[in-house]
């Protein structure tokens, strides 16, 4: 567990220095903030070094729980020699950047983002070292993208930061996606996603038909994060992050993610043909390119960017050799790189603090300013260009000992000896000119601070730190490899391996004599630096962000232009879309079927179902035919509806047909209402080209649902609802067995319909509110002639009525629960009773005689309806459990109380409530001057 | 008889789209008054259409089946509202956008 402990410290560790920024703060807290930020990795520091005994005795620590076991997916962690190398170099080195951000971000405000993401990436780092399961090793290595995505992008304000964070995501979490596809097929092929099983099963691996397509995407992965070429645009544009972000994540860290990987996999993938030309070339590319670039930068960190390239690029030329001692030869760089080159970064953030400036064309003579900074620079420097001593020495002639032995495919075996001479010959030139151009080469030259700004002694301990272990791994090199690197070369290999004989590289001849060629060659290449630029001058520019943008741009463009051909804005043409998606695929699947005639017998015709449904369809087809005219559609309309209350009443439904015949008179009066304020007809601007397109869609979905229709009715019926008829007395205490489900079998729905009733009718008050029709209306008035707006025979008509209805309604509301009737229709006919008067005296006239207040009433509904549920809680049963009992009454007989009754109250009120209310605030807008007060 | 039914639906489930897929609102409300008379007479169908056989009990020897009903009845209640809904939607579209065209402001039906 102390692995995963390990892993995650560093995330609490974010917290921490989230709250003590929380706490603190402004800029004057950056010690503080920087002391918590250690606390953190300097513990994991301490775990990891408590681990090395056990690691010596050649170990691989395992700790595993499943997680999501049905994707493979574990909680896994594993510790061996290579994970143990790079979770020290992680936690290590981040302690150092930690103690030079101190000082690097002094007396800014952003610090504290800085402390809080720099501990979240090295989570994601140590993540993908220490996983043991691939899945989990992804998940790790996107947050690495995302978090470096940030932390590129740290000053947003600049344009360049905002361009090089999308350019790096962009290119490193494709290769992430890649990764994906690659460990997935990897997956598939070994069975197990556990690196354990994976390094276990090499020849299946290799043998098998996804091998090639496997290798590919994973390299793919790899080579976008370590920045290969032609991946490797998006490190130089990364620079626009601060530079401890620099260091730490481009050139100490992230970047060697995917030299982690390919060496991980080493053993399980690789020793093949195709590992070999795929990683060798990619590598010898980036070497190249980077090194010849590099000499030709300007920008301290553009040179150290692309020197970085560079010596990724050989990094991964030495696993794609993939011998035991080129391996060795790959992670002793790899260790020594990440030593060097960070206080090499280090350096260009002081002098660019101290002199506001980083081009190497006006920084000239720093010696005399910055002596202690120049000291420390020295050692990077010289390890870099591989000066004998060195660190660098030792690892150029191991990579050139190597480089010679390179005898299979037969174009490597003298191309590869010359090409890595020349790299390090450019590699020479550029750390000598990085060196002297800076701290000697005359004078400085228009620096935005002249003296330079005096900065702390303190910034230079993490510079002296790293600079003094360069040095020592060049002065020990059999130690330092015996005892830490060693072990992870035997990770990677999985064999038992001889020490590497260092002794027996000082004594080989060829390679010192590339040494020798490389020094030399540098020195004459950096002395003639000045035609060389000139040269270099005349070379057409290429900027990649440039290009790249115009590649993001066109792809917009082109994904645009996709959109808005299907998605132009017309909802109409949605609409179609929505229909023939899903017309068609019944359309395919149900075209060769032919069962649509089932084997019941068919029952007779009726004379009087065949005339109603004769009208029904006529004034359907009249509706479609005529809508262009409204009034007159609407009117064909209601009789649409008139005779579907038919159809339910015919066909034993009383319930529905109560229901619908008072929904359509509340529904023909409201858009009557509506149809006042709109135009009375519809132009016709539809082209015959997109009739004849809604008429076949139209009939198509038509014929559908007849085709279905016919195809249940002529099957004998098979139905749940024979508990209900048989429970619906006993149970529910009711013989309407329609309304006994409502309020009881299935209460629960009904009061999610009156809910949605209720939100219905509360909408259409809030959208009418604060509508104001008023002018259209008064010339709509005048223009038809309405002299007489409220007849006097209508008013008093509906005045006795009113009385009548009212009790009829309570009589359908008493009697639902055993004959047809109930809370719903009950209401209705109280809406249609009331409505009548709205539409007899006006609405003033009504509104001072009525209660107004229609929205408490649809909350006391619903109120009644719920608690009249919760009741049944206390006494012990689920929510809507009903109670009854049937007792005598004087006069009236036997009669039955039910808390079903009582539901049912709820809902009758919810119902007239919310269809008051709508109606109200629609007939609102009729009057002209407006009913002087809020209805509702 | 169950042809009858079968072609009645359909021809109210076609006019019912053919409507919806017109450019103006107030089409818009009249087909979907249509398609929701076609669905709901769709679902109650579904429990087989006999006469003169109402689910109360004791009231007659055979019942029907009184469970699409109840979910008719509560579709009938819940079309009404959405309705209501959508017609003052199409009112406060037209006066703000003065405009009665389902897209809001052109009459042109296609845009390009």
């Amino acid at each position: 567990m102390d692995i995963g402990l390990v892993v995650f410290l560093p995330v609490l560790g974010a917290f921490a220095s989230l709250l003590s920024r929380l706490k603190r703060p402004g800029p004057d807290h950056v010690q503080g903030h920087a002391l918590v930020a250690l606390i953190a990795p300097a513990i994991c520091l301490l775990l990891l070094l408590s681990y090395l005994p056990r690691i010596q005795s050649g170990e691989a620590l395992v700790y595993s729980v499943s997680w999501v076991p049905e994707i493979g997916l574990d909680l896994a962690f594993r510790l061996d020699g290579l994970s143990w190398l790079f979770a020290t170099l992680i936690t290590g080195i981040g302690c150092l950047i930690i103690l030079y951000a101190r000082y690097y971000f002094a007396g800014k405000d952003t610090a504290g983002r800085f402390f809080v993401l720099i501990q979240l990436f090295m989570t994601a780092m140590l993540g993908i070292v220490l996983s043991e399961n691939l899945l989990f090793m992804l998940v790790f290595w996107e947050l690495t993208s995302l978090v470096s995505f940030l932390l590129i992008g740290f000053t947003w304000s600049s344009r360049n930061a905002r361009r090089g964070a999308r350019m790096s995501l962009v290119i490193t979490g494709g290769g992430g996606l890649a990764l994906l596809g690659g460990i997935l097929l990897l997956g598939q092929i070994v069975g197990s996603y556990q690196i354990s099983d994976v390094l276990a099963a090499t020849d299946t691996i290799v043998s098998d038909d996804r091998y090639p397509l496997t290798l590919s995407l994973i390299l793919l992965g790899a080579f976008t994060k370590s920045a290969q070429a032609p991946f490797h645009l998006w490190l130089p544009h990364a620079m626009a992050a601060p530079t401890p972000v620099s260091a730490y994540l481009h050139s100490a860290t992230m970047v060697k993610a995917g030299l982690f990987l390919m060496a991980r996999l080493h053993p399980a993938m690789g020793d093949t043909e195709l590992w070999f030309s795929l990683i060798t070339i990619t590598g010898m590319v980036t070497l190249m390119v980077g090194a010849f670039v590099a000499m030709f930068m300007h920008d301290i960190k553009g040179l150290l960017a692309y020197s970085t390239i560079s010596h990724l690029g050989l990094i991964t030329l030495l696993i794609g050799m993939g011998s035991e001692m080129a391996m060795a030869a790959a992670l002793f760089h790899l260790t020594i790189h990440a030593l060097f080159k960070a206080p090499l970064f280090m350096m260009a953030g002081i002098v660019d603090q101290a002199t506001g400036s980083r081009d190497m064309r006006n920084i000239n003579g720093l010696w005399r300013t910055m002596p202690a900074l120049m000291v420390v620079t020295a050692i990077p420097a010289a390890a870099m260009a591989g000066l004998p001593l060195m660190s660098g020495y030792l690892s150029k002639k191991m990579l050139f000992s190597e480089s010679l032995l390179v005898t299979a495919p037969h174009w490597a075996n003298t191309l590869i000896p010359v090409w890595v001479t020349i790299a390090a010959l450019f590699s020479v030139a550029y750390s000598v000119r990085i060196f002297h151009n800076v701290f000697f080469n005359g004078q400085p030259v228009d620096l935005p601070h002249w003296p330079p700004r005096k900065k702390p002694a303190g910034m230079l301990v993490p510079l002296f730190i790293l600079a003094a272990a360069s040095l020592l791994v060049g002065l020990a090199p059999q130690t330092t490899y015996d005892s830490l690197i060693h072990l992870a070369v035997m990770a990677t290999s999985m064999t038992h391996l001889p020490l590497y004989d260092f002794s027996a590289l000082s004594d080989a001849q060829a390679p010192a004599m590339m040494s020798f060629i490389a020094m030399i060659g540098g020195i004459v290449f950096y002395l003639a630096r000045g035609p060389l630029f000139a040269i270099h001058r005349q070379l057409p520019e290429v900027d990649a962000k440039n290009i790249f943008e115009q590649i993001m741009q066109q792809s917009i463009r082109f994904a645009q232009s996709l959109v808005y051909r299907l998605e132009n804005g017309s909802l109409q043409r949605y609409l179609a879309f929505i229909l023939v998606a899903a017309i068609a695929p019944a359309l395919w699947m149900l075209s060769s079927y032919s069962g649509w005639r089932g084997p019941s017998e068919l029952t007779d015709l009726n004379a009087m179902v065949v005339f109603g449904a004769v009208i029904l369809c006529l004034s359907a087809i009249g509706v479609a035919l005529f809508h262009h005219q409204r009034l007159p559609a609407l009117l064909l309309l209601s009789v649409t509806g008139l005779f579907v209350t038919l159809a339910f009443a015919q066909f034993s439904a009383p319930d529905l047909a109560l229901t619908q015949l008072s929904v359509e008179v509340m529904a023909v009066v409201i858009m009557m209402l509506a149809l006042s304020f709109l135009p009375q007809t519809s132009p016709r601007e539809s082209g015959a080209g997109r009739i004849v397109r809604d008429l076949s869609l139209a009939g198509l979905a038509g014929a559908g649902v007849a085709l279905f229709a016919y195809a249940v009715l002529t099957r004998p019926a098979d139905t749940i609802s024979g508990y209900f008829l048989a429970n619906s007395v006993p149970g529910g205490g009711g013989t309407n067995v329609v309304n006994v489900i409502l309020v009881d079998f299935r209460g629960f729905d009904t009061l999610g319909e009156i809910t949605v009733l209720g939100i219905a009718a509360v909408a259409v008050f809030a959208f009418t509110r604060d509508l104001h029709l008023k002018e259209r209306v008064a010339s709509a008035g005048t223009a038809k002639g309405f002299a007489e707006p409220h007849p006097v025979i209508l008013q008093m008509v509906s005045r006795m009525a009113l009385p009548i209805a009212l009790l009829v309604s309570a009589y359908i509301f008493l009697r639902g629960h055993n004959m047809p009737g109930g809370g719903f229709i009950a209401g209705l006919v109280t809406a249609v009773a009331l409505t009548l008067q709205y539409m007899a005296g006006g609405l003033v006239w009504a509104q001072e005689r009525m209660l107004t207040h229609f929205r408490p009433l649809i909350g006391a509904g619903l109120l009644i309806a719920t608690v009249t549920g919760l009741g049944s809680w206390f006494v012990g049963y689920p929510f809507l459990t009903s109670a009854f009992s049937h007792m005598d009454w004087p006069l009236i007989g036997e009669f039955e109380l039910a808390t079903a009754l009582l539901f049912d109250l709820g809902v009758y009120t919810t119902v007239v409530g919310a269809t008051l209310l709508i109606l109200a605030n629609l007939g609102k807008l009729m009057t002209v001057a407006g009913p002087g007060q809020e209805v509702g | 008889m169950e042809l009858v039914i079968a072609i009645t639906l359909g021809v109210l489930t076609s006019t019912g789209v053919y409507l919806i897929l017109r450019a103006r609102t107030f089409s818009v409300v009249l087909g979907l008054t249509l398609l929701s008379h076609g669905v709901n007479l769709f679902l109650f169908s579904m429990g087989r259409l006999t006469t003169a056989s109402p689910a109360v009990i004791g009231l007659v020897e055979e019942y029907t089946d009184p469970l699409p009903q109840a979910l008719v009845l509560t579709a009938i209640v819940i079309s009404f509202s959405m309705t209501a809904f959508v017609v003052v939607l199409a009112l406060k579209a037209a006066v703000e956008l003065r405009s009665d065209h389902v897209d809001g402001e052109d009459p042109n039906e296609d845009r390009q």
